[in-house]
C-alpha cells in the first residue's frame, strides 16, 4: 500500500493524465486483489502427509477435508449430514445400504461411483493402513450397482455413520494409474504417490505442498455442493512458534491463525482491524485415579483412593472457581461430567461440579480414616492449555486439607506412555470423544475394564461390572434414545462414585483480520468452506 | 597424506558410531512413538501391533545394530510421522539451512573483522567502547529474544520485512534457493542477522584481541620504524597474521551454526533441518532424529578436517612440518 502511494505521488508530479492512468491501474489492481480472495491461514504444525489413510492425526484430517470428502460429513452445527452419500438405511442388523450422489467429479475430471468407495475402503482396511482402526467395525464393503454400496459391520454397530465422517473417498482410477491402491506404510517401507499428491471431490483443489512452508489450494468451480464460502484460494502456512504466529497476523502477512495463544488474546482483540473468535472446545479436562491396591507414592500402604469418600473429598477440596478465573484466565467452562453438551449421552443434571467445601472434605477424609495420606499428581506440560499450572494449583488446594501431594510434570512424549503403563497415581487427562463425537468413546476407552479391545485409556485398574455391562449394551443398541440413556447412566455412576474428577472444558480461540468471517467449531476443525473474506 | 586421511576417516566413523549410540540411549527417555502415532482411543492390542511392526518391541541393542546395518547399506529409514524416506526429508530441508548459515557466516565475517580491527586500532576510543558494549549485549541475549525482537520491530511495527518463512524460492534441480528472488532475500535478512549475531560478536572480539597482540609485536614495530604506509601495516601485515584463529573458529562455528540454527529456524519458521529436528522430537520420530544427529556429527568431522587443511595452506610453517 505504502509503495502504491509513493508511486501515485510520483506520477502526480508528472503530467495529469499519467497520474490518472496510474491511479486507474492501481484501482484495477486493487479490484483484482479483491476478486481473488485468498485466505492465508496458519496453524502450529504442518500436516503429516497427503495420504488420508497413512496417519491418525485429526489436524491432518482437518486440512485434507478441504480436498477430500467422506460419504457423510458434519454440518455447520456438527450434525451428521449427507455428503457423497445422499441416503442410507439399515437393511439388516449388520448391513447398511448407502445411495451415492450422482454427477460428482473428482478434481481430475473422473466420475465418482461405487467402485471408488469400494476401492477406498479396501485401501483403508488394508492391514498396512495406519488409519484402519477408524473403521475397525467394518468387515466388508460391497457394490450393489454404480451408485449403491453396502457396508457390513461386525454385528449391530450404532456408530458407523460417526466413523464414516472421517473416511475420505479417493478415486480408484487415479490410485490405479499411480500405483497407489495400497496405502503407504512404515513397516513395509512403502511411500505412495498419494502421500505427496491429492485428488478428491472437495470444495478445494490441491495445488502445491512444500512441507513446513506452505500448502496451497484453489477453489473447485465444479463442486457438487453450493459454495457458502467466497474464497478463490487458500494458503496454509504452518508456524510453530506462538509469538511468530501472532506477529505474522499483526504484520498483515496472515488472515487467520488457529489456535491463537491464550496469553495473546487481549492484545490481538485490542489491535485495530483484528478480532478473536472463542469457543469452548469438545475437549474436557479431568483427573484420573489409580485403582490399584497400592499407590506409587506410598508402597506397602493400602491405596486410600479406593474409598469413594476420599475421591469425593479431593473433588470438594478443589476451588474450581479460582482455577477458572486465575489459571484459565476466565476462558474455560467448569464442568461436572466427562462429555461436552453437544455430545450424545450428555445430561445437564450431571454437569454440576461438587461445591467447594474444604471443611467438608476434611470431615470426609476423617470418616474414611485417610487423613494426611501421600499421593503423586502427574501432568503433562505441553498437551493441554495451562496443564502444568492447573496441577500446581490443585496440589496447593489439596495440601490445605492435609493431603501430601508430590507434583510431577513432564512432556507429553514421556507422560502418556507412563500413564499407559499405569505408573501414575492421579493424572490429568483430556478427552474430546473425537472422531466419533459420541459419549460411547468415553465408555469404551475410559470406563470399561481394560482388555478385549476395550479400556485403551483405562490403565489404572478401574473395573466396575455395572460400567462394563452398560458399555456392552450401548455398543450394540440401535435404538438411539435407549442408547443415549445407557451412556448417561454410565456417566451418572462416574459422577456419583467420583471415578474421574472433572475439571473444565478447554477454550479454543481463533484470531483473524476483521474482514474474515470464519466459524470456530467445538471439535477444533477449521472448515474454510464456511469462510468468507469481505 | 593418504595415511593421515585414512586415520581421519577411522576417527570420523568412531565419532559417528558414538554419536548414534548415545542418541539411541537417549531416545528411550524421549518418549514412546507408538502412543503418539496411534489414534487417541486406540485399543491396547492396536498399539502393541504397531509397536511390533516398527520393531520397537526388540531390545535397544538389537534396534541399534539394525540401525547401524541400515546406515551401512546407505538407508536412513522412513519417517514415522511423514511416512516418507528420511533421506528425502533431509535433502528437502538442507538448502534452507545451508543458505541461512552461509548468509549468517558472511554477515558475521564482513562485519566482525572490520569492527574488530577498528576496536583494536584505538582500544580506548569512543567507537571501540561502544562496539564493546554492544557486543556484550549481542553475546548475552538469547537467540529467541533477538529473533522475536527483530520480528516485532521490522515486521510488525515497520512492516518492512516478512516475519516468517523463506519467501519465494527458485528450484534449481533438487535445490530450492532463496538467493534468486527479491522476497527470498528479504526473508533471509532477519533470520540471517539473528543467527549471525552471536558469531559476529565472537569474531569481533577475537580479531580485536589478536590484532592488539600482533600490533605490539616486533615486526610491526620495525615496519612502523621503516615508515611503511599505515594501511599496509594494519591490513597486509598485521591482520593477515591475526586471522589464523579466526579461520579456525569460523570453520568450527559453521558446524555449530547448523546445529544451533534450531532456535532461529523455529522462531522464523525457517523450513530447514533444525525445524525438522525439533518437530521430530515432538513426535518421537526416531528415524528422523537419529539421521539428523548423524548428519550433524558428519558435518563437524568434515569441517574439522577442512579447517586442518586450510591451516596448512595459510600457514607455511605447518606445511613444512608435515
Amino acid at each position: 500500500m505504502a509503495q502504491m502511494l509513493v508511486r501515485r505521488g510520483a506520477a502526480r508530479r508528472r503530467k495529469g493524465w499519467v497520474a490518472g492512468a496510474v491511479a486507474g491501474a492501481c484501482l484495477a489492481l486493487l479490484a483484482g486483489v479483491a476478486e481473488a480472495r485468498t485466505l492465508r491461514f496458519a496453524s502450529q504444525g504442518d500436516i503429516a502427509t497427503l495420504d488420508p489413510y497413512a496417519h491418525t492425526e485429526s489436524f491432518t484430517s482437518n486440512i485434507l477435508h478441504h480436498i477430500y470428502e467422506p460419504l457423510v460429513r458434519r454440518s455447520k452445527s456438527l450434525e451428521i449430514e449427507p455428503a457423497l452419500a445422499t441416503a442410507w438405511r439399515q437393511v439388516a442388523p449388520d448391513r447398511w445400504r448407502f445411495e451415492l450422489r450422482r454427477g460428482v467429479q473428482f478434481h481430475n475430471g473422473n466420475a465418482f461411483t461405487a467402485d471408488d468407495v469400494v476401492a477406498s475402503m479396501q485401501r483403508l482396511m488394508d492391514p498396512a493402513a495406519r488409519a484402519r482402526g477408524n473403521v475397525s467395525q467394518v468387515t466388508a464393503v460391497e457394490k450393489v450397482d454404480d451408485f449403491t454400496v453396502e457396508f457390513v459391520t461386525r454385528g449391530p454397530y450404532p456408530l458407523l455413520l460417526n466413523d464414516l465422517t472421517g473416511v475420505f473417498i479417493m478415486d480408484r482410477e487415479w490410485m490405479a494409474a499411480n500405483n497407489a491402491l495400497q496405502p503407504g506404510n512404515i513397516s513395509t517401507r512403502t511411500t505412495t504417490y498419494a502421500s505427496t499428491n491429492a485428488n478428491g471431490t472437495g470444495p478445494f483443489r490441491f495445488e502445491s505442498w512444500r512441507p513446513d512452508q506452505a500448502l496451497t489450494m484453489t477453489v473447485n468451480p465444479s463442486w457438487w455442493d453450493r459454495a457458502e464460502h467466497n474464497l478463490t484460494r487458500i494458503e496454509f502456512r504452518p508456524i510453530r512458534s506462538d509469538a511468530t504466529r501472532v506477529a505474522a497476523l499483526l504484520s498483515g502477512e496472515l488472515d487467520l491463525i488457529v489456535p491463537a495463544p491464550l496469553q495473546d488474546l487481549e492484545r490481538i482483540a485490542s489491535a485495530s482491524g483484528y478480532k478473536v473468535i472463542e469457543e469452548p472446545s469438545l475437549r474436557l479436562i479431568f483427573l484420573g485415579f489409580s485403582f490399584r491396591p497400592e499407590l506409587h507414592a506410598a508402597p506397602g500402604v493400602r491405596n486410600p483412593l479406593l474409598d469413594p469418600r476420599v475421591r469425593r473429598a479431593l473433588w470438594m477440596a478443589i476451588d474450581l472457581d479460582t482455577l477458572h478465573r486465575r489459571v484459565m484466565r476466565g476462558k474455560s467452562r467448569t464442568v461436572g461430567t466427562l462429555v461436552a453438551p453437544q455430545i450424545p449421552g450428555y445430561a445437564r443434571e450431571l454437569d454440576q461440579p461438587l461445591r467447594f467445601d474444604p471443611q467438608g472434605a476434611q470431615r470426609l477424609l476423617q470418616e474414611a480414616g485417610a487423613t494426611g495420606f501421600k499421593v503423586r499428581l502427574n501432568c503433562s506440560n505441553d498437551r493441554y492449555i495451562a496443564d502444568e499450572q492447573t496441577c500446581v494449583a490443585i496440589a496447593g488446594m489439596w495440601s490445605r486439607i492435609g493431603v501430601g501431594v508430590e507434583v510431577q510434570v513432564e512432556s507429553r512424549t514421556t507422560y502418556f506412555p507412563r500413564m499407559d503403563r499405569g505408573e501414575l497415581d492421579i493424572y490429568m487427562l483430556g478427552w474430546a470423544t473425537l472422531p466419533p463425537m459420541d459419549a460411547f468413546s468415553v465408555l469404551s476407552a475410559l470406563l470399561a475394564t481394560r482388555g478385549q479391545g476395550l479400556g485403551g485409556n483405562n490403565p489404572n485398574g478401574l473395573s466396575d461390572p455395572r460400567l462394563d455391562a452398560l458399555t456392552a449394551q450401548a455398543a450394540v443398541e440401535m435404538d438411539e434414545p435407549k442408547r443415549r440413556a445407557l451412556m448417561t447412566e454410565a456417566l451418572k455412576i462416574v459422577r456419583d462414585d467420583v471415578l474421574y474428577l472433572p475439571l473444565h472444558q478447554q477454550p479454543v480461540a481463533f484470531a483473524a483480520r476483521a474482514p474474515v468471517e470464519v466459524i470456530n467449531h467445538a471439535d477444533e476443525f477449521v472448515r474454510l468452506w464456511f469462510a468468507k473474506v469481505n | 597424506m593418504l595415511q593421515a586421511l585414512g586415520a581421519r576417516l577411522a576417527q570420523a566413523i568412531l565419532v559417528m558410531l558414538t554419536v548414534t549410540a548415545v542418541a539411541f540411549l537417549m531416545f528411550r527417555y524421549v518418549g514412546d512413538p507408538v502412543r503418539i502415532m496411534a489414534r487417541e482411543d486406540a485399543t491396547v492390542a492396536e498399539r502393541e501391533e504397531l509397536r511390533v511392526s516398527l520393531g520397537l518391541d526388540q531390545p535397544v541393542a538389537i534396534q541399534y545394530l539394525n540401525f547401524v546395518g541400515r546406515i551401512a547399506s546407505g538407508d536412513l529409514g522412513t519417517s514415522y510421522r511423514n511416512n516418507r524416506p528420511v533421506a528425502d526429508l533431509l535433502l528437502e530441508r538442507l538448502p534452507a539451512t545451508l543458505e541461512l548459515v552461509l548468509v549468517a557466516t558472511v554477515l558475521s565475517l564482513a562485519l566482525g573483522i572490520p569492527l574488530g580491527v577498528i576496536s583494536a586500532l584505538k582500544p580506548d576510543g569512543v567507537a571501540a567502547r561502544i562496539i564493546q558494549a554492544v557486543s556484550l549485549i549481542g553475546i548475552s541475549t538469547p537467540t529467541f529474544v533477538t529473533g522475536i525482537g527483530l520480528i516485532l520491530v521490522f515486521a510488525v511495527t515497520l512492516k518492512l520485512l516478512p516475519s516468517f518463512g523463506r519467501g519465494e524460492v527458485v528450484q534449481l534441480g533438487w535445490w530450492a534457493t532463496g538467493f534468486l528472488s527479491a522476497s527470498g532475500w528479504r526473508s533471509l535478512l532477519l533470520p540471517g542477522i539473528t543467527l549471525a549475531l552471536y558469531q559476529l560478536t565472537l569474531i569481533m572480539r577475537l580479531v580485536r584481541s589478536e590484532m592488539i597482540d600482533v600490533l605490539s609485536s616486533d615486526y610491526i614495530r620495525y615496519a612502523r620504524a621503516r615508515g611503511l604506509p599505515r594501511p599496509y601495516i594494519h591490513f597486509k601485515l598485521a591482520l593477515r597474521n591475526a586471522l589464523m584463529p579466526v579461520i579456525t573458529v569460523t570453520g568450527l562455528q559453521i558446524g555449530s551454526l547448523i546445529a544451533f540454527a534450531i532456535v532461529t529456524e523455529t522462531v522464523f519458521q525457517w523450513p530447514g533441518l533444525g525445524l525438522l529436528f525439533i518437530q521430530a522430537v515432538g513426535f518421537v520420530d526416531i528415524p528422523v532424529m537419529s539421521a539428523y544427529l548423524l548428519l550433524v556429527g558428519l558435518l563437524f568431522v568434515l569441517l574439522n578436517t577442512i579447517v586442518d587443511v586450510l591451516y596448512a595452506l595459510v600457514d607455511p610453517r605447518l606445511r613444512v612440518r608435515s
